[in-house]
């Protein structure tokens, strides 16, 4: 008992949870937005594949970094707009939609990547982002080292954060958004294109899921791997039924969610000849499924969540 | 321009629109063949060589559709009710371990008992691994959509152990696979020097089973219903909860004797790479079939090719066989779209 408390004292580990929680920070914020606009978007998972594609891409062929990551949010936000294209314009199912999304997105990355690479055993590297210390801030024992002493893409998911909260509950185009998916009628009412803001959010949030998949290519790795997402956003849209749909509770969730993947990777290391390493691999989807639990019963869904909306409709 | 709903789908429409979708997805896969350098003639032309080309190849493209047919089948029952089941992949692999716990030499009876012992076994094992969504869905309200996709990681981890583990064939040289299911076990061939294997006439049955099912029995009927309008289901007295149970049911279980055939009729022992992703691929299977019983063997039958066709391709052309699966993704929501024009009727003007 005392060693784990050790061991959650520490720089090191609160560090690796911070990487482990950046990609899912974005990629919740994404799904989070889509969803208080009204819309599922299970393309999640291609999306991120993807982003992390080509991000690695753009730098793999001699761009810059940041280029990489506005190219990752560009091609994230094309296949949100044929979401919404699908699923806003034609009102058709979300759940078949995003599957077929990322089916495609993923099957992209891959096709691409093979085309680029055909015959390698060691997929070839990239100079990836580096750590820098925020003056200050990174001083704060324990945790200062750990939180502030990151990549920048580890700082734009906190300062995505703030912006998040700050435009869905201090704006009136956040307002939009919300009523989007709570009571599209309402703000038709108003004037106010619902299918536009939709398709709006819906675009921005693709284009984070993307940034935190470009994250494992760019930050925390510095390779393209098949199969890299492995899940990670589907543990993204438990996340955000976790945190009842709010920027905060996304972020603190993500963090959660990574420490006991930190902790569990660790207990791999020290556990490994009593119990398989498979069994502590399996508890980050369980956790996912056990956090939703814990919500699901008084979870307040966006109230037009997976709706589709016509113009000129009435209730 | 704008739509108004149709009364009735002329049938025409619905059986042009899976081709339309196809021919779609080959006209935008095109774009990705140019990308790769070389000419979508040639590259078509030598895909459908593959899956067509000899009989060697149709057999092997029949061969890939089994699977496709058991998983397609599970989607189409599942969506049907609009109980989101994504997790046939898993139920898959569940069917799979089943098939080789009690196939290994567990019990050893005549081939005529043995083959649908183990069949039941991988449908009950898809069936309760699918139990936990359905009970967390009908008495907790957890989505079900993120609940069996996560499990089919889980699932994947857990076979991956056992393969590594207690299951680890010693006589396998190192490779990661059980042992081989027992003579009495094995699905037979049904065409001389070919793969295919019998699982065919049990996917065929299994079709035809389930039309009837959802064609001439309450249960279908009361499935049916829950998926058009739940509302007024329960008005009616149609439990929810009790046809989402019946809907998991066949589902999973129709996954399950997925994963019994590949590893009875194909591979003959449980393996990591049973299946590439023949899970998911049913959901499309079962999109492009608007979710008929009959119509999936009809898709399974063309996807199935694409992939044979595919991988053909890519040994003579220089175009990775991922080609295949962004034909699927494509034709998937091509149709998708184009169920819009099997409600919907397009009015031009005001």
């Amino acid at each position: 008992m005392l060693e784990l408390l050790e061991l959650i004292l520490t720089t090191s580990l609160w560090a690796a949870v911070v990487r482990i929680a950046t990609p899912l920070i974005f990629a919740t914020l994404g799904e989070l937005i889509c969803e208080r606009a009204g819309v599922l978007n299970l393309g999640i998972e291609g999306i991120m594949t993807i982003g992390a594609m080509a991000g690695w891409l753009w730098v793999y062929q001699g761009g810059d970094l940041w280029g990489g990551v506005v190219f990752a949010a560009i091609v994230g936000m094309l296949f949100g707009f044929l979401h919404s294209i699908l699923v806003v314009y034609l009102g058709l199912s979300q759940h078949v939609s995003g599957i077929g999304i990322t089916m495609l997105a993923s099957s992209i990355s891959y096709y691409a990547y093979t085309m680029i690479i055909p015959f390698s055993t060691t997929p070839p590297k990239i100079v990836a982002f580096s750590a820098f210390e925020v003056p200050l801030l990174s001083s704060i024992p324990i945790i200062g080292g750990a939180f502030f002493n990151q990549t920048a893409l580890t700082y734009l998911a906190y300062i995505l954060v703030m912006v998040t909260f700050y435009v869905l509950y201090k704006m009136p185009l956040g307002l939009t958004i919300r009523m989007a998916g709570e009571n599209p009628v309402a703000n038709e009412a108003q004037g106010i294109n619902v299918l536009l803001i939709r398709t709006g959010a819906v675009m921005v949030g693709s284009a984070l899921m993307a940034i935190g998949g470009a994250f494992l290519t760019m930050s925390a790795f510095d390779a393209f791997y098949f199969g890299m997402i492995n899940g990670r956003g589907w543990i993204c849209v438990a996340l955000v039924i976790f945190a009842s749909w709010k920027p905060g509770k996304a972020f603190l969730g993500a963090i959660l969610f990574a420490l006991f993947e930190a902790l569990q990777v660790r207990a791999q290391l020290i556990g490994a000849d009593v119990i398989p390493y498979q069994i502590f691999s399996m508890m980050p989807y369980f956790l996912s499924i056990v956090a939703m639990m814990l919500v699901a019963r008084r979870a307040a869904y966006p109230k037009a969540l997976l709706v589709p909306f016509r113009q000129g409709d009435r209730i | 321009m704008r739509l108004k709903t149709r009364r009735n789908t002329p049938v025409w429409l619905i059986a042009v629109l899976p081709i339309l979708s196809i021919l779609v997805a080959f006209i935008f896969g095109a774009f990705f063949i140019i990308w790769a350098g070389e000419s979508p003639i040639t590259a078509y032309i030598a895909l459908i060589n593959g899956a067509l080309g000899s009989s060697f190849a149709i057999t092997e493209s029949l061969t890939r559709a089994i699977p496709l047919i058991f998983t397609g089948l599970a989607a189409a029952v599942a969506f049907r009710a609009k109980f989101w089941n994504i997790g046939a992949e898993g139920q898959l692999y569940c069917g799979a371990m089943a098939a080789t716990l009690v196939g290994t030499g567990m019990i050893d009876l005549p081939s005529i008992i043995m083959i649908p012992v183990l069949f039941i076994a991988g449908a009950l094992a898809g069936c309760l691994i699918l139990l936990l969504p359905v009970f967390l869905k009908t008495h907790m309200k957890v989505d079900e959509v993120v609940t069996t996709l996560l499990l089919n990681f889980i699932i994947l981890l857990f076979v991956n152990m056992l393969l590594e583990g207690p299951w680890k064939d010693p006589m396998a040289m190192g490779w990661p696979q059980a042992a081989r299911i027992i003579d009495n076990g094995v699905l037979p061939t049904i065409v001389a020097k070919s793969r295919l294997h019998f699982g065919i006439i049990i996917a065929l049955v299994m079709s035809i089973i389930m039309w009837a099912i959802l064609r001439f029995t309450v249960w279908g009927y009361e499935i049916r219903a829950v998926g058009y309008n739940q509302q007024a289901s329960t008005f009616y007295g149609i439990s929810i909860n009790k046809s989402v149970l019946m809907v998991a049911l066949f589902s999973g279980g129709l996954a399950g004797m997925a994963g019994v055939s590949e590893v009875t009729g194909l591979k003959g022992y449980l393996t990591l790479t049973l299946s590439p992703g023949f899970g998911y691929t049913g959901i499309a299977v079962a999109m492009l079939a608007q979710l008929h019983p009959i119509g999936v063997i009809i898709s399974a039958i063309f996807l199935a090719s694409i992939y044979v066709g595919a991988d053909a391709m890519s040994r003579t052309v220089d175009i990775p066989n991922y080609i295949a699966d962004i034909l699927v993704a494509i034709s998937l929501l091509s149709v998708l779209v184009g169920s819009m024009l099997a409600r919907f009727r397009i009015v031009w003007g005001k």
